[in-house]
């Protein structure tokens, strides 16, 4: 019998895929594939139960009775509340310019942040069912824990989101929620909320850290932020978030404890717009330079 | 029911890379209501318990609708839309042996020695239509992967394909080369792209 390293399992659920991508290190003799079966089961359950609480298309989901007027917060799960909490702690922290759990046409809608959350629950999930070496990954914003390999810390690339065959960096590390958050090839997606244009002076924010609830809003948040974007990865720094950010001309600015290795620059087009025949030519190999610490930030 | 957890490392690398991707070919997500969520599910990995077996668990398409390759402009502009058929096809090019084999591994056993094998995914519906890839392995490595079928509804759909499934294939190929195990990026997912691919691993039993 060959040794069986893991599972990967894709789920849609949320309007994307989430796949989840369990190791199994030597070690965890007991870890086998009936243990992986309920390991994923019970993820992937706690995707669909998020999909199913916090749908704005289920017109029975707590979030469609909000919207509708028909129940309080006060009256939700405190799953439920929880993800709110979040909202609120986002709007505090980018000074009430933006608040996640609200469109920019004024309905209720924390989709953005349920992703996140999701994600993070359906780790706990994994690591109570006895699979603790695992990635959870839902459409570009992921979670790693434990290891990947014997020894071998996660290996999480950040796409260019230029040229998305390209990796403008590398992030190493054994327990780290990453989101990024950018524009994409339908051009910016992201609205100012004070403006209610379209963000676009950064093509991309990924945001690295313990929480990818909040590193999943704050990506956003400073996408959305514009100008006030410095400040705002600014103060995240100070709290232990570590960032990586691509403006429209393809620069690179990092925090100083950005956990891995850095391109020079990514590949932006000079007018920053993807044109539609454009195709993979550079290679990672030639993209990455090891990062030097002293690097700065966005001033 | 277990095949899946005996995959390669380095394959399931480059489905895990893929899984992660932003791309985006067919499936922005932008969903608007409950009909237009993804659905039909072709298959799935925990389903996918025939992989041993040659044939084909989804409808195999009797000719390769598009092929585009990284190189490729304009060249797929005709492909099938949503059921199995031919019209259009565009040389592979980097295929040696060329997406005819539609639904069986040239070497269907529990192969680990390094013999190249070519592999069709199943036809996998997602709401722009469906989506249907060929995978070259060179023993556990995938080296190439061939779109036969890929939704054209729309003009917007014919561009964002020729643009979108160079980019898929060569996230498959650099996430192998690269020793990544997953990509963050904006948030876009080419689902049925990477459904196919998984199923064609699967049936390679890699």
């Amino acid at each position: 019998m060959p040794s069986r390293p893991g599972r990967v399992h894709a789920e849609p659920v949320m309007g994307t895929v989430v796949s989840i991508d369990i190791r199994r290190l030597p070690d965890a003799a007991e870890l086998g594939p009936s243990e992986l079966d309920t390991a994923i089961a019970a993820a992937v359950a706690v995707l669909h139960r998020a999909d199913e609480d916090f749908s704005t298309f289920l017109p029975g989901s707590w979030v469609s009775r909000l919207r509708r007027g028909e129940i309080g917060l006060d009256d939700c799960p405190d799953h439920v509340r929880e993800v709110y909490r979040t909202a609120d702690a986002c709007r505090e922290r980018t000074g009430g310019s933006f608040d996640p759990a609200w469109r920019v046409d004024g309905t209720l809608d924390p989709t953005g942040l349920v992703k996140g959350w999701a994600a993070d629950a359906a780790s706990r999930a994994l690591t109570d069912a006895g699979a603790p070496d695992h990635c959870v990954n839902a459409a570009g914003d992921l979670l790693v824990r434990g290891a990947s390999g014997t020894g071998r810390p996660w290996r999480v690339g950040i796409a260019d989101p230029f040229e998305r065959a390209r990796l403008v960096a590398v992030v190493e590390g054994t327990d780290l929620a990453v989101a990024t958050s950018g524009v994409s090839e339908r051009g910016g997606h992201v609205v100012d909320p004070r403006t209610g244009t379209p963000a676009s002076a950064l093509a991309s924010v990924t945001i690295v850290g313990a929480d990818l609830t909040l590193a999943d809003a704050y990506a956003t948040a400073a996408l959305a932020a514009g100008h006030a974007a410095p400040a705002l990865l600014a103060d995240l720094a100070r709290q232990g978030w570590a960032w990586l950010t691509v403006d429209a001309t393809g620069r690179l600015a990092r925090s100083a404890g950005f956990p891995g290795q850095v391109a020079a620059t990514a590949s932006a087009p000079s007018n920053g717009i993807i044109p539609p025949d454009m195709h993979p030519s550079e290679r990672l190999s030639s993209a990455l330079t090891r990062s030097t610490p002293t690097a700065a930030g966005p001033g | 029911m277990n095949e899946n957890a005996g995959k390669p490392y380095r394959a399931r690398l480059g489905f895990a890379a893929l899984m992660a991707t932003v791309a985006l070919a067919v499936g922005a997500k932008t969903a608007t209501g409950p009909g237009e969520r993804p659905v039909a599910l072709a298959v799935t990995p925990a389903t996918a318990g025939a992989s041993q077996q040659p044939a084909t668990t989804g409808d195999p398409a009797p000719a390769p609708a598009t092929a585009p390759t990284s190189a490729s402009g304009d060249g797929n502009s005709t492909s099938a839309s949503g059921d199995a058929g031919s019209s259009g096809s565009n040389s592979s090019g980097s295929s040696s042996s060329g997406p005819g084999s539609a639904g069986s591994p040239s070497g269907s056993g529990p192969s680990g020695t390094a013999t190249a094998q070519t592999v069709t995914g199943d036809a996998v519906s997602t709401r722009y239509g469906s989506v249907q890839v060929q995978v070259v392995l060179s023993g556990k490595t995938i080296t190439d992967v061939v779109a036969l079928r890929l939704p054209d509804r729309e003009r917007r759909d014919i561009e964002i394909n020729n643009w979108a499934v160079p980019i898929l294939r060569q996230e498959v190929l650099d996430a192998q080369s690269a020793r990544i195990d997953t990509v963050s990026g904006a948030s876009y997912t080419s689902y049925g792209y990477a459904q196919s691919v998984q199923s064609a691993l699967d049936r390679a039993g890699a």
